[in-house]
């Protein structure tokens, strides 16, 4: 008896429908943009993006966006995490419009953001006298930056964080209490490692969100060269320029530097996902 | 003289909003006791074993264990062993993490903590494990985890909810002897909730069985099985049917004015085929056929009386095979008669001698 079935029957069917027309608009919105950005910057040659790359202006706008993009989403970390905790553990009058709130940097326009947070932190505005008072200048520093980019990355670790949380079952708590194991202890040893992959996964997206932040960024940044100047700003500054193979050489780093990050992000998840699931 | 009890509740009472949990619950357990928490769901057992873990704290009444009222002394001070119903198994920590927890949090010194852990692995079978994650273990295992990780902190009282609920079938009936033994073994006193009552009739010593938030009784299992002292006892134990006209099941017209209500179950009838000899020929009742289910030892037959009851009553596989709407006749030994507030069994007057007997 040989019978051999050629196409496997689903019992949902328009697979083949379904995968091509996912296949064209990831084509059309992700691969296509990123290759023009590979085809743009080999009218260089090597050597000229090389010096594209590395030269000094560039070199320290890399160190500004980097840095205030690392600091920021280690903020975000801990304060979404504190966030999500407080919105699922605790029932309080206007939770569900704090909670609504966690999505207004999605929704508001970004340059929005920027221009209310630069009025708030300049030397004369609200919170920006407070601290000029102590010496310590926020807008048009890097701080400043850190601040709108705190702002644009909240969502992320709190709704990655958030599900994750509400499911973990009570009785993990009320085990480990029955042991003698103490608040503190509980947290660090048991619940923390349940949420800690979707807060590396909150803190790597709010990272890769805030590394290509504009928008809000600009107002805020002060845009001095050398000091508060971030990529994508200068990556804007070549094209207005009709620098175009300049303006892709630069986004081209970032866009390696933006798959490192999901990738570090994509290899923590499996491994986690590793000791849960039992797959070996 | 007042008995000497190891573990005992004394006018517990639950409120949860406007439900009541838990009304004037009573009762005391003598040391090294396995003890079963029967009801059906929503009974409050559960809720019986939190309160005495802990876990939930009742409105009024007293927790004693060993002699020390136990109402505001922590959960985690009262050496309690408390197996939870999905084990609770830390998913990122290893068996071997697992079941050092306590011991850990105890500060035990390390070198003990290693060999206590072993002991207890060693105990429960699953030496070799001890770097294996939680998923990686089968659910019997995961539940062999969970009993050794409460066992490890040498708690005075273990408290199990639901053991095996979360397990196939199978597995079960094997972790059910498994579970006996070894809390026999370690001599532990032990409580257990269930809402299976063959479970607890065949592993506890003792049975609890509540229902709407009080207790039913209290009892050894054959006792509760066979003198069921109120209507939801005889009701809940047992595979029983209702009988509606108790006066028309010959050998009973004695006590007919007397019961209100009754139950019969499987094993106090006797099902004859057409043509095989009847003991007694005057006690029987006719009745038809309408299910057979094959049960191995056992054919389960549903019969159906004159006046519509269906009763169920086995044959064993040896006798001959009913078919479907075959006319037999039954023979009933006993019944469970109860009114509102009690229930007593009364038995066949042919087999009650010359003089009935009526409690």
């Amino acid at each position: 008896m040989k019978r051999k079935q050629k196409k496997k029957t689903r019992v949902i069917p328009g697979f083949g429908l379904s995968l091509g027309v996912t296949v064209t608009i990831l084509s059309l919105v992700v691969v296509i943009p990123l290759c023009s950005l590979v085809v743009f910057t080999s009218q260089l040659s090597f050597s000229d993006f090389l010096s594209t790359v590395t030269s000094s202006r560039v070199m320290s706008s890399y160190w500004v966006s980097f840095s205030t993009a690392l600091v920021a989403s280690l903020i975000n970390a801990g304060m979404g995490l504190m966030i999500a905790w407080v919105l699922v553990r605790y029932d309080f009058p206007g939770k569900r419009i704090m909670d609504g709130m966690i999505e207004i940097p999605f929704a508001l326009p970004t340059a929005v953001a920027g221009i209310s947070l630069t009025h708030l932190t300049t030397t004369n505005g609200w919170v920006g006298s407070l601290f000029d008072k102590i010496g310590i200048q926020i807008a048009y520093t890097r701080i400043g930056i850190t601040v709108a980019l705190v702002f644009i990355g909240i969502p992320f670790v709190v709704r990655s964080v958030q599900p994750v949380l509400e499911k973990i079952d009570p009785q993990y708590e009320e085990a480990a209490g029955m042991m003698g194991a103490t608040r503190c202890y509980t947290f660090f040893r048991v619940i923390l490692p349940e949420i800690l992959p979707a807060l590396i996964a909150g803190f790597t997206m709010a990272f890769a969100r805030c590394l290509g932040e504009y928008g809000s960024v600009v107002f805020i940044a002060g845009n001095t060269p050398y000091k508060t100047e971030i990529t994508p700003l200068l990556i804007m500054a070549q094209l207005q320029e009709y620098d175009y193979a300049s303006a892709t050489s630069i986004a081209l780093v970032m866009l390696i530097a933006a798959f490192l990050i999901l990738f570090i992000n994509a290899v923590l998840q499996s491994r986690t996902s590793k000791i849960v699931s039992g797959i070996e | 003289m007042e008995q000497q009890y190891y573990v005992e509740m004394r006018d517990i009472n639950k409120q949860f909003g406007d439900f009541q949990a838990l009304e004037q619950i009573n009762f005391g357990i003598e040391k090294g006791k396995l003890i079963g928490l029967l009801g059906p769901s929503g009974s409050g057992k559960t809720t019986i074993l939190r309160i005495l873990a802990g876990l939930e704290t009742a409105e009024t009444g007293d927790i004693i264990i060993n002699g020390q009222v136990v109402n505001d002394i922590p959960a985690s001070q009262r050496g309690i062993g408390f197996v939870f119903q999905n084990y609770a198994l830390f998913r990122y920590m290893t068996v071997f993490e697992n079941v050092a927890f306590g011991l850990r949090v105890q500060k035990w010194p390390k070198s003990r903590v290693k060999e206590r852990v072993n002991e207890m692995l060693r105990l429960v079978g699953l030496e070799g494990l001890e770097k294996r994650y939680p998923s990686q273990l089968s659910g019997g295992q995961r539940q062999r985890v969970a009993f050794a990780r409460a066992l490890a902190p040498e708690p005075q009282l273990l408290l199990l909810d639901e053991p095996f609920a979360a397990i196939d079938a199978k597995v079960r009936q094997e972790l059910r002897r498994w579970l006996k033994g070894m809390i026999s073994t370690v001599g532990i006193t032990s409580i257990f909730v269930t809402h299976d009552q063959e479970e607890a009739i065949e592993v506890a010593d003792e049975i609890i069985i509540t229902n709407q938030g009080r207790i039913e009784q209290i009892g050894k299992p054959v006792d509760i099985y066979r003198n069921p002292t109120t209507p939801f006892v005889a009701r809940f134990i047992g595979d029983s049917a209702e009988l509606e006209n108790v006066h028309l099941f010959p050998g009973f017209e004695y006590a007919a004015d007397q019961i209100k209500h009754a139950i019969i179950r499987p094993e106090y009838l006797t099902v004859y085929k057409k043509g095989e000899p009847v003991e007694y020929p005057n006690s029987v009742e006719p009745g038809v056929v309408v299910q057979s289910a094959f049960r191995g030892t056992v054919t389960e037959y549903q019969i159906r009386l004159s006046d519509g009851t269906i009763l169920t009553a086995n044959r064993l596989v040896d006798t001959a095979p009913l078919a479907e709407g075959e006319q037999v006749q039954i023979f009933a030994r006993r019944l469970l008669a109860f009114d509102e507030e009690r229930a007593f069994p009364v038995e066949n007057i042919c087999l009650a001698g010359v003089r009935p007997y009526v409690i």
